[in-house]
């Protein structure tokens, strides 16, 4: 029935369907395997560089020598918390940026940072709570609350929209900003802990941190996957989705719940390192084309790569004095600034 | 007695407090084209949008196949009726082999993502439409026709016995009008597609319309063959256009000319 239709030979565009597609193959390959380079280096170098060796050593057969601590209890939680911290926050970038079909928008744009950040502060200030693997739980819940305070306030009749949630977000982080500034200016030590928290950092943080938040970025990442199909048709406008058979209004919850246990989990343990959300996903759609279901992994895999590659950066020419947060936001400005000039921000 | 699979039942349609489309009625005749055609802000599109329930109806229904459409499974909407509104947008980069392979979404599942069954539906929508030679050259990238046909090949993948097209050749060039209207043309003889479209043009509204409905103010006005419905009373009627009707030496359809005011001062 589909031969009589033909204007024109049906191979071509079989071909090109094929070739798009071992194009992105190789391109999260690509990826991966930067990935692996980042962690290597970031296990190597340091303060006391140790030789990819001694690393391999240390990791399968440990002798408890000087290499091995300093691989085992410093590097190797440093760079697992900044691969999955690099992961939530390059994937939830690109999901916020595809929600909202807006190339500016940043995964903090739900109000989940400054969630986080209150969270924190009174962890510290209120309940004295002054250990790390502590004070995540209570940013997790503060940015659990504020995502889920945006989505209400958010909500007009026919549903919440990007523009709706966007102003919800903004007005939110607005007025959870004052309150943090309000608790901290009376505590000193309240003061400290933030002041380090909000910079975004991925050292000092122990291995149980990773466990304690991998169920939740696990779940985030399942919710993120499953949402690239549909937020492939959102792209074409909600009336093409809504043709297509996609039920918008659940395809956009899905979203929001993937953001916000993704973002929430990665900046409670990590604090807001900016720009990786910002900027990843507009390098990772130059690599793997508009399509989510590549472009979603993508930005995933390059935010991890990015994370860590700033990190040793920062190791390499600071001693460690500078976090990975300013180092990011130090590379990033001007590397988002140079990719708005000379290629524009593309429509999404 | 014509057969029907989607109807609108004394339907109420609107924008917030705006009441576009009020008390209307409209059995679409299966395996064959209906043209709706009327002036601005009539209310064509909005009644298109309501038949595709992109926009549920205050009060009434549209039926499909008896059903309630706001009631059936969107997904099992989409497999029988394909949607085009007008002047969609796709994002910066994106191919028409990938834009058509997203008309494949209502037949996948999160464990299925991509068949043999999809890459052949694609090609051949590819084809139909000319566009094969096309599959890896952006969407934004193209001429306003190329672009057109790309979202209609992309409707074609979705492979739907009911199509829904508002204004699928506003934007073109005559021949280029002339090509997509054959194509849904060969839809209808060729596959027995029931297709639906909002036209501005009268002239090829009546020539490749079997019905031709004409709205007013929200209402149907009158309907049947374009030789019934196309005449100088309604074109006076509906859109306030003074116009002479003949035969047209090609077709044999209505074809409207209008007798502009700069001409009747000569006179």
């Amino acid at each position: 029935m589909n031969a009589t239709l033909a204007a024109d030979p049906v191979q071509p565009g079989r071909r090109a369907l094929h070739r798009r597609r071992t194009r992105r193959l190789l391109s999260l390959a690509a990826l991966v395997a930067a990935l692996l380079v980042a962690a290597a280096a970031s296990l190597a170098y340091g303060a006391h560089p140790v030789p990819l060796d001694a690393v391999w050593q240390a990791l399968v057969a440990p002798t408890g020598g000087e290499d091995d601590i300093i691989v085992r209890s410093l590097r190797v939680p440093r760079t697992v918390v900044g691969i999955l911290a690099g992961l939530a926050l390059g994937a939830g970038g690109a999901l916020m940026q595809g929600h909202t079909r807006n190339p500016l928008a940043d995964p903090g744009l739900l109000g989940v940072n400054q969630g986080a950040a209150l969270g924190v502060v009174t962890a510290v200030v209120v309940f004295d709570v002054t250990a790390l693997g502590s004070y995540i739980w209570f940013g997790f819940a503060g940015a659990l609350m504020a995502a889920v305070l945006v989505f209400v306030l958010g909500t007009v009749r026919g549903g919440a929209t990007p523009v709706t949630l966007a102003l919800a977000g903004a007005a939110v982080s607005a007025l959870l900003y004052g309150l943090i500034s309000a608790i901290v200016l009376g505590d000193r030590q309240g003061m400290e802990t933030y002041r380090f928290w909000h910079v975004g950092s991925i050292a000092g943080r122990e291995l149980a941190v990773a466990g304690q938040l991998a169920p939740f970025l696990i779940a985030g990442f399942v919710l993120a996957l499953a949402n690239t199909p549909g937020l492939n048709s959102l792209a074409l406008g909600e009336d093409v989705s809504t043709a297509l058979g996609r039920n918008v209004r659940r395809t956009r919850l899905l979203g929001i719940l993937a953001i916000t246990l993704l973002v929430g989990a990665a900046v409670s343990a990590c604090g807001p390192i900016a720009f990786v959300g910002l900027l990843v996903p507009h390098i990772a759609r130059a690599l793997t084309g508009p399509d989510y279901r590549w472009l979603v992994p993508g930005a995933a895999l390059l935010g991890a790569v990015l994370v860590l590659a700033a990190d040793v950066l920062g190791r390499l020419i600071s001693g460690d004095s500078l976090e990975v947060g300013v180092l990011l936001a130090a590379v990033g400005a001007p590397g988002f600034i140079h990719l708005v000039r000379r290629r524009g921000l593309s429509r999404i | 007695m014509t057969r029907t699979r989607l109807q609108a039942e004394n339907v109420r349609l609107g924008y917030d407090e705006r009441i576009v489309v009020d008390g209307l009625d409209l059995d679409v005749a299966d395996e064959s084209v209906t043209v709706i055609i009327g002036p601005n802000g009539c209310g064509k599109s909005t009644l298109l949008r309501g038949m595709g329930r992109l926009l549920r109806p205050r009060a009434g229904s549209v039926l499909l196949d008896g059903k309630r459409i706001d009631k059936l499974p969107t997904r099992e909407v989409a497999r029988t009726v394909g949607l085009l509104p007008q002047t969609p947008s796709a994002p910066a980069g994106l191919t028409v082999g990938d834009l058509v392979a997203r008309g494949r979404q209502p037949h996948q599942h999160w464990y299925r993502q991509w068949s043999a069954g999809d890459e052949e539906a694609v090609a051949y929508a590819l084809s139909a439409t000319g566009m094969s030679s096309f599959a890896d050259r952006a969407v934004d990238e193209l001429s306003g026709g190329q672009r057109q046909r790309a979202w209609i090949s992309m409707t074609l993948a979705q492979e739907t016995s009911l199509l829904l097209l508002d204004e699928p050749i506003t934007y073109l060039d005559l021949a280029h009008q002339v090509d997509v209207l054959d194509l849904v043309h060969r839809l209808h003889t060729e596959r027995g597609t029931t297709v639906v479209m909002v036209l501005h043009d009268l002239n090829l509204a009546a020539r490749y319309a079997d019905t031709l409905v004409a709205m007013h103010d929200g209402r149907i006005v009158s309907q049947g063959t374009p030789d019934e419905v196309l005449t100088g009373q309604l074109l006076s009627d509906v859109f306030g256009l003074d116009a002479k009707v003949v035969s047209d030496p090609v077709a044999g359809t209505p074809l409207v000319l209008p007798i502009s005011a700069h001409l009747r001062d000569e006179g």
